[in-house]
């Protein structure tokens, strides 16, 4: 078994269970709500178009939207509650949808029979349709335990710990044994729930025939003995841990992995207890820090300015820092220091190309770029800074393509692209040869690393003095030749923390 | 002990405010014991008003009296469970077995599990479909005839008095329809059942009812016996539907005869 792989493994269980929690609980409270939604929809018209039509819309929006929504409705709370909230809604449709159409099935004349023997509305309702509509409401149940088994794994982005940790980690840092652990895990798991219930199913409709086979009972005992362990491995995930001495947090892209690392390691070489929280979205960990649901993780300057602050002027470096500090201050984060590097968005382009057209400025691509492609991450062309850059030069290309980080750098390598906008400390800049052009008007912003803290964090003396040795501590080049190893050479994230420990040493 | 056992007293239904009556100042009385067959086309009334006898329907006015008391004062559930009921969808639940189909109305009226299967066995041997056999089975393991016995199995667990049929025995085919009518007839004999059966087949009606309710428009044309409709039909409509069967089995005679 390769080191990655065992590495991985070692993981499994703490994912595994928080996955199957996180299932089990939004499925179980899916089923509460939604089924008696549908007995309700069922007998009456007026409710059953609106509350049909909400579920299905619920359903429409994307399911990463519906996380960052919850996320943004609870204050700004991450980690299990808005995931089990936005899972719980979208397990609705297909159960709600289903138990109408389960009840509506049954026959009239049974009705009319069970009516005319004399069978309360109430009664009608539990003996005779919730029975006959149970296996298309249990079909329902099961399209949405598979679904929902699926998203979970998105609950990563909003900090609650699932199979996805495997898959958005493995993504960003390529290491695709740790997505193929987290997807094998992930289907297992689905297949393995989705049978559970279809044996369940199978045995309580055995229930009413008399014959009561050997075989039948030792079906009965496995299928209860197989639910009582998952129910109580669930469970034991309710039992409260010893809470962490300080949550750190990270965005998913392998900087952010590495620098969540270097904070964890020197937090734990001081003795606090850390847990780790990655892979998470840039509003939902700045939400977090502001209310304490983490306690440090790196910014970047120009994210502040822009994303947080609205801001579309540029007034540059020193006055992006100072303008986003005081700003931060007021919002109760506190920025410990700056850790040397800034990652900024830079143009680039293959240097033999860019020798070939005489490129070495933005300002040289003006009387050319209407002939020139352009690739972009997902967000760049989408910025501020892309519109101020666009008018500043006055110049726009013939074609803007947006690509997954990874494939925007293969993009320009392969030369479907002649520009991409590259980030200033990836390794793949090097590693592809990319010639980062100037900027001589001041359309790109800074963006300096920075490490934020939260309130309660901030106010720990011990705290602030063990992470003041990251502050000034790695330059451009260092973070670079980190995020090389990681991407480019396919090191592990340890591999790049041993690397920074040695180049922090030397000064 | 009342004679009478179901009194319909200017009974009216309209299903649009009065604009249309489905039935129309009605008066009718069914004595103790008594077979009475309602019949009639479609839409005529015949139905509605077996239904409002049960309160699957309200009337728009007028009362409905079942032993001397008035329908609208009881629980409907607790009416229904003392009137047995039969109709053509026969409406067994398919996720019952057989014995709990027949159970179902004394389970509603909690009797003990004794009792109830005691009933169970007594009520599946008088239609012919003994419970150790039939019992365990599904409905959807018997013939459309044999459901049919269920149907009626179940409409007298609960040893009611009074029985209400709609078409019964109309999706059968004929040879498995005339069995079963021989034989509720004699079982409805031997209970001393008071029976109203809605039916669109005369020849049905004139072999089991000891007096017939002829209806259109909602209106009950005539009442009598197999006997006073067949001779002395009060208006051409009765006249018409007695005259097929009458026709028939003329027709029969002469073939036989011929022979």
């Amino acid at each position: 078994m390769s080191d990655n792989l065992r590495e991985q493994l070692l993981l499994l269980p703490a994912y595994f269970q928080g996955h199957l929690l996180l299932t089990l609980a939004a499925i179980s409270m899916g089923v509460l709500i939604s089924v008696p939604l549908g007995v309700w929809a069922e007998q009456s018209a007026r409710v059953k178009r609106p509350l049909l039509a909400v579920v299905s819309i619920i359903q429409t929006f994307p399911s990463l939207a519906i996380l960052a929504l919850v996320v943004a409705l609870l204050g700004g709370r991450i980690g299990f509650l808005p995931a089990f909230i936005a899972l719980t809604l979208y397990s609705m449709l297909p159960i709600v949808r289903n138990t109408v159409t389960g009840l509506e099935s049954v026959s009239a004349s049974v009705i009319d029979a069970a009516k005319g023997i004399g069978m309360s509305p109430n009664q009608i309702l539990r003996e005779v349709k919730l029975p006959l509509a149970m296996p298309v409401i249990v079909a329902g149940i099961r399209t949405a335990m598979v679904w929902t088994v699926g998203l979970a794994t998105l609950s990563t982005l909003v900090g609650a710990t699932s199979f996805g940790n495997y898959i958005f980690t493995g993504l960003q840092t390529r290491n695709l044994v740790a997505v193929m652990v987290g997807s094998f895990a992930s289907a297992s798991l689905a297949v393995g729930l989705d049978g559970l219930v279809a044996s369940m199913q199978w045995l309580l409709e055995k229930r009413s025939e008399a014959v009561d086979s050997a075989r039948l009972k030792r079906i009965r005992l496995s299928v209860y003995g197989v639910t009582a362990i998952i129910v109580s491995l669930a469970l034991y995930g309710l039992i409260p841990k010893p809470r962490a001495d300080f949550v750190v947090a990270g965005k998913p892209f392998t900087e952010q992995y590495i620098m969540a690392g270097l904070l964890a390691q020197e937090l734990e070489e001081a003795g606090f207890s850390v847990e780790q929280r990655l892979g998470m979205g840039t509003a939902v960990v700045y939400e977090a820090i502001r209310n304490g649901t983490v306690d440090v993780y790196v910014e970047y300057t120009g994210t502040v300015w822009a994303n947080f602050m609205s801001r579309e002027s540029n007034p540059g470096r020193e006055g992006i820092r100072s303008g986003v500090v005081e700003f931060l201050e007021e919002q109760n984060v506190t920025t410990l220091g700056f850790t040397g590097f800034q990652n900024r968005y830079a143009l680039a382009m293959r240097r033999d190309r860019a020798l070939e057209l005489g490129v070495t400025s933005i300002e040289d691509l003006i009387p050319i770029a209407a002939e020139l492609s352009a690739g972009s991450d997902l967000e760049f062309f989408g910025r501020t800074e892309w519109f101020r850059l666009r008018d500043l030069y006055n110049m726009d290309f013939a074609d803007k393509l947006t690509f997954d980080t990874s494939l925007m750098y293969t993009a320009v390598a392969e030369r479907q692209v002649d520009v991409i906008s590259a980030y200033t400390t990836d390794g793949r800049v090097a590693a592809y040869d990319l010639l980062l052009l100037d900027d001589p008007r001041n359309a790109l912003l800074a963006y300096d690393a920075m490490i934020l803290a939260s309130e309660n964090a901030a106010a720990q003396p011990k705290f602030v003095q063990v992470l003041d040795s990251l502050v000034d501590s790695i330059s451009d080049e260092a973070m670079r030749q980190a995020n090389r190893l990681v991407d480019v050479d396919g090191e592990s994230i340890s591999v790049a923390l041993e690397y920074l420990g040695d180049e922090m040493a030397k000064n | 002990m009342a004679l009478i056992m179901i009194e319909l007293k200017n009974v009216q239904k309209s299903y649009d405010g009065g604009a249309t009556l489905a039935v129309a100042n009605t008066s009718l009385t069914i004595e103790r014991g008594e077979f009475l067959g309602l019949i009639g086309a479609s839409g005529c009334g015949k139905t509605t008003t077996l239904k409002m006898i049960n309160r699957l329907e309200e009337p728009s006015s007028g009362e409905i009296l079942v032993n001397d008391r008035n329908v609208v004062d009881q629980n409907p559930e607790q009416l229904r469970r003392n009137i047995g009921y039969v109709f053509q969808g026969i409406g067994l639940f398919p996720h019952r077995t057989v014995a709990e189909n027949v159970a179902a109305v004394p389970r509603l009226l909690q009797w003990s599990a004794g009792d109830i299967r005691a009933r169970c066995e007594e009520c599946m041997e008088m239609v012919g479909l003994p419970f150790d056999e039939y019992g365990d089975r599904s409905p959807s393991q018997l013939s459309g005839g044999q459901q049919q016995r269920i149907g009626v199995a179940r409409a007298l667990a609960a040893r009611p008095e009074v029985v209400l049929m709609d078409e019964p025995f109309g999706a059968l085919d004929p040879i498995t329809r005339s069995e079963l009518q021989e034989e509720f007839k004699s079982i409805q004999q031997n209970m001393a059942l008071t029976v109203v059966m809605v039916t669109h087949d005369m020849t049905e009606a004139l072999l089991l009812a000891d007096r017939i309710a002829v209806m259109r428009e909602g209106v009950v044309l005539q009442i009598g016996t197999p006997k006073e409709l067949l001779n002395n039909p009060s208006h051409d409509y009765v006249r018409d539907i007695v005259a097929m069967p009458r026709r028939r089995a003329q027709r029969l005679e002469e073939l036989m005869r011929n022979e």
